[in-house]
């Protein structure tokens, strides 16, 4: 029971981390109908900018953490503005092959600059974060986990149900002509999503970071973690993302602990296949409203 | 040139693609205040010469590619939609496009777009008092909504934007003839109460010209015949061609059918 509280814990904060990236993944593809394959890197770029911050540069860590929040929501702003927006009106498939090679050139840039060695953050949770009771120990990073993910998760819920630029962005994902004919600055929603998207994926990263340490790859291999949940959650359903990220995380922590380590990538891709053979558009997939 | 003109098209052309010319030297002029007609049957360019105005012909390929639109001493002709919206001209497009997976208060929110952080509370109430309907719907799913309330839904976020120039697309196309009354009914009380200027596009001509004040009709992407609306009512071939109505009440014969096909080709 108390093993099985355990992982309960560590499976949820494992997923709020899923649950952020994909998020963040989501949001490209509803409003751009771009599918990111850069979206690792951005992870491990976030992961590298707080390493600079907090490391190299030493500032104190709560003001590391909102200059890597900062500066990685300019970066998505710039990067659109630079890679993505003279692609506007192209063909999908190229902007998606652009993507393709963002990811190749990130990837090269940070190699260039950090190489391929495992870093670490300091250890600066506090000790206070770690969970006791009982036989139960949950280290820190995995309470912090849950509660980045539990705050940064509702205000970006509350900011797209209820602010007026969370709706003007939703209305573009809903029907970019008539967000156009009603002068919603359409391309400024993709800059948006693009500078949001990479702000949560810096938080995944850094989050990733702390729980085992940052090395480009390692990082950017756990972008592909993004595709089962987003295919489980449905491509364009922000609950869908958080609840999606909560399964797959849930998933793994529970093989990890029951059956085995090994299995523990392998037992949440066997789930989705099922799921999908039930619910082939995921489990909150858009069901196109026919009437009208 | 006279201070109460709003919007003048000069002999504009537009061209698709590079290649399919649609507009061929259409010329019009709204003056504040009132409401104008443009009237027309399928694809005799209605709906371009709006999107030219509005500037959504960019997103189509579309453009000006002679003539101007001036609008309150601006040249907008090829200008982007979100500079055009923002000067006060707003398109309600054809076909009603309704953000379907927001609720009908979060699609009249929409129309604050080129306000932004401006209060809106007061626009909401504006928009509630004209299309009472919505009020019931305000928190459901716009997707779900019919076909009349979608329609009411569209043009309560147009005026959300507050617009000084409102260009209405085929607002009556699809809709029982007791709503599409209401519907004109509340246009024209948009116009004299909100002094909101509007250029109709429609088919039925008959309500059309009802409420607007003045008139033109196109044809093949040219303007054929303008006038006071009055007057367009009183005249024969908009009679016979365009309300359905002809002079003489008596049914025609089939020749005469014929030749109103052949007459609509050089009118
Ligand atoms: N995006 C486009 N690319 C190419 N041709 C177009 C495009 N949009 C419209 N056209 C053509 O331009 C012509 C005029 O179309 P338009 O939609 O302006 O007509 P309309 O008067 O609004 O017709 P309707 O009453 O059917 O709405 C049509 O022949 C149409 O096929
Ligand atoms: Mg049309």
């Amino acid at each position: 029971m108390e093993f099985f509280l355990q992982l309960l814990i560590q499976g949820l904060s494992v997923g709020f981390l899923y649950a952020l990236a994909a998020l963040g993944f989501v949001m490209i593809f509803k409003s751009s109908s771009v599918l990111n394959f850069a979206h690792g890197e951005l992870l491990a770029i976030g992961a590298f900018i707080f390493l600079v911050f907090s490391v190299r540069l030493n500032l104190p860590i709560p003001i590391a953490f909102l200059f890597t929040l900062a500066g990685t929501f300019a970066m998505g702003f710039v990067i659109e503005r630079l890679f993505l927006r003279p692609l506007i009106g192209e063909a999908l498939i190229e902007v998606i092959m652009l993507t393709v090679g963002l990811a190749a050139m990130f990837k090269g840039l940070l190699l260039v600059i950090f190489g391929g060695n495992l870093f670490n953050y300091p250890d600066f949770l506090p000790k206070a974060l770690t969970i006791e009771w009982g036989a139960i120990t949950i280290p820190p990073v995995y309470v912090a986990s849950f509660i980045i993910g539990i705050i940064f998760l509702s205000i970006f819920g509350f900011f797209f149900k209820y602010s007026s630029q969370g709706i003007y962005m939703r209305s573009v994902a809903d029907n970019q002509p008539a967000a156009l004919s009603l002068g919603v600055h359409v391309r400024r929603v993709f800059a948006m999503s693009w500078a949001i998207a990479a702000l949560v994926c810096a938080l995944s990263g850094i989050i990733l970071g702390i729980m085992n340490g940052i090395n480009v790859h390692d990082i950017s291999i756990m972008g592909l973690k993004v595709f089962p949940v987003v295919i489980l959650g449905g491509l364009e359903s922000i609950g869908g993302a958080i609840i999606g990220g909560l399964i797959i995380g849930l998933l793994e922590t529970f093989t990890g602990g029951y059956l085995s380590t090994s299995l523990k990538e392998v037992i949440p891709y066997v789930v989705l296949v099922f799921i999908l053979l039930v619910k082939p558009y995921g489990l909150f997939g858009l069901v196109e409203i026919e009437r009208v | 040139m006279e201070d109460n003109i709003l919007l003048q098209l000069n002999n504009i052309s537009v061209v698709y693609s590079d290649v399919i010319q649609v507009l061929k030297g259409v010329s019009l002029v709204v003056k504040k205040g009132q409401i104008v007609s443009l009237l027309g049957s399928n694809g005799a360019g209605k709906t371009t010469t709006l999107k030219a105005i509005s500037g959504l012909l960019k997103p189509e390929n579309g453009k000006v590619t002679e003539g101007n639109i001036v609008y309150e001493g601006h040249l907008i002709q090829n200008s982007a939609p979100e500079q055009i919206t923002r000067l006060g001209i707003i398109q309600v497009l054809e076909g009603r496009q309704p953000f379907k997976y927001l609720t009908v208060e979060e699609n009249l929110r929409v129309g604050t777009a080129t306000r932004w952080g401006k209060p809106y509370k007061k626009d909401l109430e504006l928009v509630y008092h004209y299309f009472q309907p919505l009020v019931a719907r305000k928190n459901r799913l716009a997707g779900y909504c019919s076909g009349g309330e979608l329609q009411m839904l569209v043009m309560g976020r147009a005026l959300m934007a507050h617009p000084k120039l409102l260009l209405l697309d085929e607002p009556s196309l699809g809709l029982a003839p007791f709503l599409v009354r209401e519907i004109f009914e509340i246009v024209k009380r948009i116009n004299e109460e909100q002094r909101t200027t509007i250029m109709l596009v429609e088919q039925n001509a008959n309500m059309a010209l009802l409420i607007a004040h003045y008139g033109y009709v196109m044809e093949n992407g040219k303007i054929v015949m303008e006038d006071e609306a009055k007057k367009l009512r009183e005249n024969p071939d908009v009679k016979e061609f365009y309300l359905g109505t002809a002079a003489s009440g008596v049914l025609k014969s089939y020749k005469e059918v014929k030749s109103y096909k052949r007459r609509k080709r050089w009118l």
